[in-house]
């Protein structure tokens, strides 16, 4: 058993080391500073700077959160305080069945109803011309996406709030509200975030659902009405075809590893502040 | 006073030695008091609390006695109505606080809960600072202004004699304090949404004898101005601090009147198989 | 005031709420409306015919059994590495060592790395060991996805439990081996609701696969053979031009959303008649 709880922490160091030995090589052609800022992307040429996926990756995954966020939050308080039994017995499956929709099938309805809806209802009133397949259908599917992985952690996180705490709060005439606002949130901020954190982290990573929607054009996006490349789809689409090409290669095992480190800064990032915060209020 | 019996017509029978001053009925017609009136209490259709009829004197301790879930908790729930929050509570019957019947549609319920100071079995401070804890009733009833927020938390610190021990302090977690400071913290937050009777439930039990004596010293001293309604487990402290006693046995009302006369010459059979530990 | 910003609030809130569920139903019925004309018993009994991607004959079979092949095998594998890791965390480590810290962390990282870096990263493993894209590497590789889902969410239950079960029972005066059967069947609705997870994240994921199990309009008969998975499936029907073709990938968005129903319920059902009879 020893052996396995090694093997675990190895393997996220193998999975680390071999797509950093992997992405070494255009990160030696390159400076790497180039590689991060630079906007040009003709592999053909030998030119790779990812700038254009990385702000694709960071645009669709913030305004899925910007999103996913308030609705989550919302239903998930409604759920906890406000909601009769009832309501809440009808919930529960129809969040298990939001999170066991496969991304395949969100993708497939983005294609279906947000990229047209984009195309001739919403884009039409601000900009001339857009295909639908856009930074904000990326978005708005992988809100959708995330929002049941969302609710279903804070419903669990509004959960394990004593519930002495809130009769305290409502026995001095709070309103729900007020009760809401002023404890339960309060209680909550760090289960809140660490929520947040993982439903993006699920948010850079998402590869397929977001790839159908969102134009996979080199570009950098200037507008919620452009067409974005993210990361992932750009691993997606060429992996596997580019093998002939080493640099190619290389570059795509760097967007590979560029995806790992975030994660991993995220999570570190996250986990230290999480501690920060209980450590100041310690409540 | 205390007015206990199935109806209240039938007063008469039960008579109390101070009952010469005022007629009972009169007294709580103009007075600050509570009046229970058929009071019936059901959860998921068991029936919990049995037809209780009762007057709660003013400005005086009432304790509640009774073996573990005779509902004792259950009824001090009714008086603030936090039974509202769970659906499966239905509640019939008449409570009369202040000559408003509580149950009443166009009673507030906030406005209810805002006149009963309740101080929990077990002390949740909430998640804030010390401050913050006994700012919270003042600011969600629109206290607006530092100053007087400021002055109010003091006040309310000190009237608990907590104020000495946690002035450096006041802006640290409410959570590090220990058992028996945090009850007296509860005790300063609940104050200070200036109610006019305090509801405590098994208020002592978690704590040591100490703190405990600092509470029931305060329960003392606060009976000038509140009126206060306790819940024991322990007949010592009833007996030390409380001024009428009721004892409640399978969600009725058994027995009740002034503590001296309550112990020393128990009506019931039931009271005097209770009071001498024949059953707990 | 304030029972106005409460009034107003809790409209809000079963605004949102609402919303949520109109989603759903939309999702839910624009793919089944799409889909439910071209489903037909062909589509789950038989193979792709020649011409299948321009509107001719057949079905996916293919497709469904290479996924079940998959996500059964990597099952396997996960549940074999997680159980025994997660007991050791919980009942072997002290409740506050180091090392099961460091465990979990490093579980929490595996957790968040994206399906398409655990299918980059098993391609190349692969390219190193000599493999071709089969149904070893998808299952492998899928293992790697959902292993540390089910750890974590394996470990988060067993970690609830774990902090005073031991204690309550010993005092009672049950023996170790009372005492693990009581444990474990405690644990199975853990177990259960892990696996749950697994499944839903390793059915559905097309990532991963893409370029480890590849595609094939056949059956694999041994692990080296390459396998098709119906998210890829999907995914290839909807890339072609003709009507029909897409019809037949929303039917198959219908199957792949029935078996991982199926498998939840099922998990559910069996999640339920195990914690009927807890102690
Ligand atoms: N939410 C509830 N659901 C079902 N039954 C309840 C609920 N709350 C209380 N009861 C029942 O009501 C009865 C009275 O409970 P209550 O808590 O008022 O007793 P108690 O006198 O306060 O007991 P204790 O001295 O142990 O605190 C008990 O039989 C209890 O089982
Ligand atoms: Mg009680």
């Amino acid at each position: 058993m020893l052996g396995i709880a090694i093997f675990t922490i190895l393997l996220l160091i193998i999975i680390g080391l071999s797509l950093f030995f992997k992405a070494l090589p255009i990160m030696r052609e390159k400076n790497l500073w180039v590689l991060l800022t630079s906007a040009q992307w003709k592999p053909f040429k030998g030119d790779f700077g990812f700038l254009p996926f990385i702000l694709s990756t960071f645009y669709v995954s913030l305004i899925a959160i910007i999103i996913a966020l308030p609705f989550s939050i919302l239903t998930s308080i409604y759920l906890n305080s406000y909601a009769s039994k009832s309501v809440k017995k009808f919930f529960e499956p129809v969040i298990d069945l939001l999170s066991g929709i496969p991304p395949i099938i969100y993708g497939v309805w983005g294609t279906l109803t947000i990229v047209p809806l984009i195309a001739n209802k919403i884009a039409p009133k601000f900009v001339e011309f857009s295909t639908g397949y856009t930074v904000l259908a990326g978005g708005v599917v992988l809100a959708v996406m995330i929002i049941p992985l969302l609710i279903s952690i804070m419903v669990e996180v509004f959960r394990s709030i004593p519930k002495e705490m809130i009769d305290a709060s409502l026995s001095m005439g709070a309103t729900k509200w007020q009760t809401v606002k002023k404890v339960i949130l309060r209680k909550s901020i760090s289960g809140i975030i660490a929520a947040t954190v993982l439903a993006l982290s699920r948010a850079f990573g998402e590869t397929m659902a977001v790839l159908m929607v969102c134009g996979n054009i080199t570009q950098i996006p200037h507008s919620l009405f452009d067409a974005c490349y993210p990361l992932p789809a750009l691993i997606a689409n060429n992996y596997g075809e580019m093998l002939s090409m080493p640099s190619y290669e290389s570059a795509l095992m760097f967007s590979a590893f560029l995806l790992f480190i975030i994660v991993v800064l995220f999570n570190g990032i996250s986990r230290f502040t999480l501690i920060q915060i209980e450590k100041r209020y310690q409540f | 006073m205390i007015i206990t019996s199935h109806r209240l017509q039938e007063n008469e029978n039960i008579t109390f030695p101070d009952t010469k001053e005022i007629s009972p009925l009169k007294k709580l017609i103009n007075s600050q008091s509570i009046r229970i009136e058929n009071l019936d209490v059901y959860i998921e259709n068991q029936h919990i609390l049995k037809d209780v009829n009762l007057i709660i004197p003013e400005k005086k301790i009432t304790c509640i006695i009774g073996p573990s879930g005779c509902g004792k908790s259950t009824f001090l729930k009714t008086l603030n109505r936090m039974h509202d929050e769970t659906p499966e509570v239905k509640i019939s019957g008449k409570i009369f606080v202040d000559d408003e019947n509580i149950y009443d549609n166009r009673v507030n319920i906030i406005d209810t809960r805002k006149k009963m100071g309740l101080l929990a079995q077990r002390p949740c401070p909430l998640p804030m600072s010390i401050f913050d804890n006994v700012a919270y009733g003042p600011r969600i009833h629109g206290m607006k202004k530092k100053k007087t927020i400021n002055q109010t938390v003091i006040q309310y610190l000190q009237y608990v004699g907590l104020w000495d021990e946690v002035r450096d302090r006041v802006r640290t977690s409410a959570t590090r304090l220990s058992i028996g400071q945090q009850q007296r913290l509860c005790l300063a937050r609940g104050l200070a949404i200036e109610p006019e009777y305090i509801l405590g439930d098994e208020a002592t039990s978690a704590l040591d004898p100490l703190s405990t004596k600092k509470i029931e010293e305060l329960f003392v001293k606060l009976k000038e101005k509140y009126t206060i309604i306790l819940v024991t487990h322990t007949l010592r402290q009833a007996k030390r601090i409380a001024d009428y006693i009721i004892f409640m046995y399978l969600g009725k009302i058994i027995e009740a009147g002034p503590t001296e006369e309550f112990f020393s010459n128990p009506k019931k059979q039931l009271t005097r198989e209770y009071l001498s530990g024949s059953f707990s | 005031m304030k029972y106005l910003e409460e009034k107003i609030l809790k409209i809000i809130m079963i605004c949102a709420a609402v919303i949520i569920l109109a989603v759903l139903l939309f999702i839910i019925s624009t793919v089944f409306y799409r889909g439910l004309p071209a489903l037909s018993l062909d589509m789950v009994t038989k193979l792709p015919g020649g011409g299948f991607y321009l509107g001719k004959e057949g079905g996916v079979l293919n497709a469904i059994v290479g996924s079940i092949y998959i996500i059964v095998g990597s099952l396997v594998i996960s549940i074999f590495i997680s159980v025994p890791l997660v007991l050791y965390i919980n009942f072997y480590l002290p409740a506050k060592s180091v090392f099961s810290s460091v465990i979990r962390f490093s579980l929490d990282i595996l957790f968040g790395i994206p399906s398409i870096v655990y299918g980059a990263f098993g391609f190349s493993l692969m390219i190193y060991l000599g493999l071709r894209a089969s149904l070893l590497g998808g299952i492998l590789a899928v293992g790697m996805l959902i292993m540390p889902i089910m750890m974590r969410s394996f470990d988060e239950i067993t970690r609830l439990l774990s902090r005073d079960l031991p204690d309550a029972l010993l005092s009672l005066g049950s023996t170790k081996y009372e005492m693990a059967k009581v444990i474990l069947r405690q644990l199975m609705p853990g177990l259960v609701t892990a696996i749950l997870l697994a499944i839903g994240r390793g059915v559905g994921d097309a990532a991963t696969v893409l370029f480890t199990a590849g595609y094939t309009d056949n059956i694999p008969s041994s692990l080296n053979q390459p396998a098709a998975t119906l998210p890829l499936s999907i995914f290839f029907q909807l890339g072609s031009p003709v009507e029909e073709v897409q019809n037949r990938a929303y039917a198959s968005a219908i199957i792949l959303t029935v078996i991982i129903l199926i498998l939840s319920f099922g998990a559910r059902y069996f999640s339920s008649k195990f914690s009927k009879n807890k102690i």
